[in-house]
């Protein structure tokens, strides 16, 4: 008994640290993303375009995994929350890596125009759903609901910053016509970087939910105990 | 093992209508000094199938062997504490056992037809107990019994054949029929598929989802994923004590105990 439980234990955080690696690679995809955005570096749009199949592998390769170890073990309590939240992160996971490659398409877009303005929100939200991913991944490996809970508050600033660049952006279109294109390609980052931020939340609202079996979906987010 | 600090079980709700089929209030039970149900307080809806889930020796064969007491004839056996159905104590000094344990019926972990035909296996309790006044009757109310326990087509033509030809998972529901025929309220199983193949486990669990529309079940299993597939509530029992009574659902996604969370994830037991 004992070593079937080990055996079991052993595949589990074998799942957790795949993905945790898939993890890393959609917050880096963000990350070279937003950077290539605001360095108008083609070569590096094109990285980004063209890099999502190590992502798109580790999806298939660790659903595979949960079938696994769902109908193997047949498992129960935590560790049955354990599995279906790691099915629902992999698929959030690899929306994020999706959410990418529809920035770099924007940003190859944006690049052929001169720059409406120099870009601080954008960035600023990059950095900060890159944060969410990292503490939601993170609270997930060390089961720490404070932390999930932390995720799920950050997501407003997302979403104040996110109507503040739309604003703002309208006013340079309204102002001169020949900044719609642009414009338009930088309103839609926006909305991609504040999708990342939801699908962040919906990480730390699964981890919420296998650490404590609470559902807090489509409630007003806790505050952190 | 160290005894463990057990929570008084939460129990749900009673029915609807207020009815309580089963209510045991701090049941001990002893095999001479050897205590083995320590204050069991449980209380079981009308159709609802209850599982007892437990590791071996954890007293849950023993307390369902209490809900029609099949435990009487151990010698140095003792109870206290109070069994009611329907209201009535079935410890009490008036309680007719024979006609207590024809309204609880039992199924047992091994198969245990009569050397009778098939026809005659179901027919005996009726017969002894007079419950029937003619040869139709009687007939009726076995193909009846038959056809509840899903066995009917499978037999229909060779009622007087040996019981003991049928196959294992065939025994089994013929004993379920046998059980069935005397017209019980409560239907107690005791292992009642543990061994069976899987296709015959289906069958029976599937008569346990049947049944209940007119019985109430309680099931011995340890069988987690089996306990899981066929019962509406769970009791999980450790060292003689019910640590936790609750909806399955909710048990199997999210014990409340964690001792029973230990036992689900196979950290013990």
């Amino acid at each position: 008994m004992e070593r079937v439980v080990r055996h079991f234990q052993e595949e589990l955080e074998s799942l957790q640290g795949r993905l945790l690696e898939m993890g890393g690679l959609a917050e880096e995809r963000v990350r070279a993303a937003v950077q290539s955005l605001v360095g108008r570096d083609i070569a590096a749009i094109d990285r980004v375009l063209h890099g999502d199949e190590p992502i798109n592998e580790l999806h298939v390769e660790i659903d595979n995994r949960c079938f696994k170890l769902l109908a193997l073990h047949q498992p129960m309590a935590t560790d049955l929350r354990a599995i279906v939240a790691a099915v629902k992160i992999n698929t959030d996971l690899e929306r994020v890596g999706d959410l990418a490659v529809n920035i770099a398409e924007a940003a190859r877009r944006y690049a052929t125009h001169p720059p409406v303005k120099k870009l601080i929100d954008i960035p600023q939200m990059g950095d900060i759903a890159q944060t969410m991913l990292r503490d939601a991944l993170d609270s997930f490996v060390r089961r720490d609901t404070v932390l999930a809970h932390q995720v799920l508050n950050e997501d407003d600033r997302l979403d104040g910053l996110k109507t503040q660049i739309f604003r703002e952006l309208l006013s340079y279109m309204l102002h001169d016509p020949s900044t719609v294109e642009p414009a338009l390609d930088l309103i839609l980052i926006s909305r991609h970087l504040e999708r990342i931020g939801d699908h962040a939340t919906n990480i730390a609202e699964d981890v919420i939910f296998m650490v404590s079996a609470l559902d807090v979906r489509h409630h007003a987010p806790n505050p952190p105990v | 093992m160290p005894r463990p600090i057990v929570r008084a079980a939460q129990h749900p709700a009673p029915a609807a209508d207020g009815r309580l089929k089963i209510d045991v209030e701090h049941l001990f039970f002893y095999y001479s000094e050897k205590r083995a149900l320590e204050d069991i307080s449980i209380k079981m809806q009308p159709n609802v199938v209850t599982a007892f889930i437990g590791p071996s020796g954890c007293g849950k064969s023993t307390f369902l062997r209490t809900l029609n007491r099949m435990n009487d004839i151990i010698p140095g056996a003792r109870v206290e504490g109070r069994v009611c159905v329907d209201g009535e104590d079935i410890y009490g000094p008036k309680v007719d056992v024979v006609a207590m344990r024809r309204k609880i019926g039992m199924v047992f972990q091994k198969s245990n037809p009569f050397p009778k035909s098939i026809f005659e296996n179901v027919a005996y309790g009726l017969r002894i107990n007079k419950m029937t006044s003619s040869r139709s009757e009687l007939s009726g109310r076995v193909e009846e019994s038959l056809k509840h326990a899903a066995l009917w087509e499978e037999v229909k033509d060779r009622l007087h054949e040996s019981a003991l030809a049928l196959s294992g998972g065939q025994q089994q529901r013929l004993c379920i029929a046998r059980a069935l025929a005397v017209k019980p309220d409560i239907l107690l199983m005791d292992e009642p598929a543990s061994a069976l193949d899987p296709i015959a486990t289906q069958r029976i669990e599937e008569l346990i989802y049947h049944l209940k529309t007119d019985y109430t079940i309680v099931i011995v299993t340890h069988n987690m994923q089996q306990a899981a597939r066929v019962s509406d509530y769970t009791a999980f029992f450790w060292l003689g004590r019910l640590v936790e009574y609750e909806r399955t659902d909710k048990m199997f996604t999210a014990p409340s105990e964690k001792l029973t969370e230990d036992y689900l994830t196979g950290r013990f037991g």
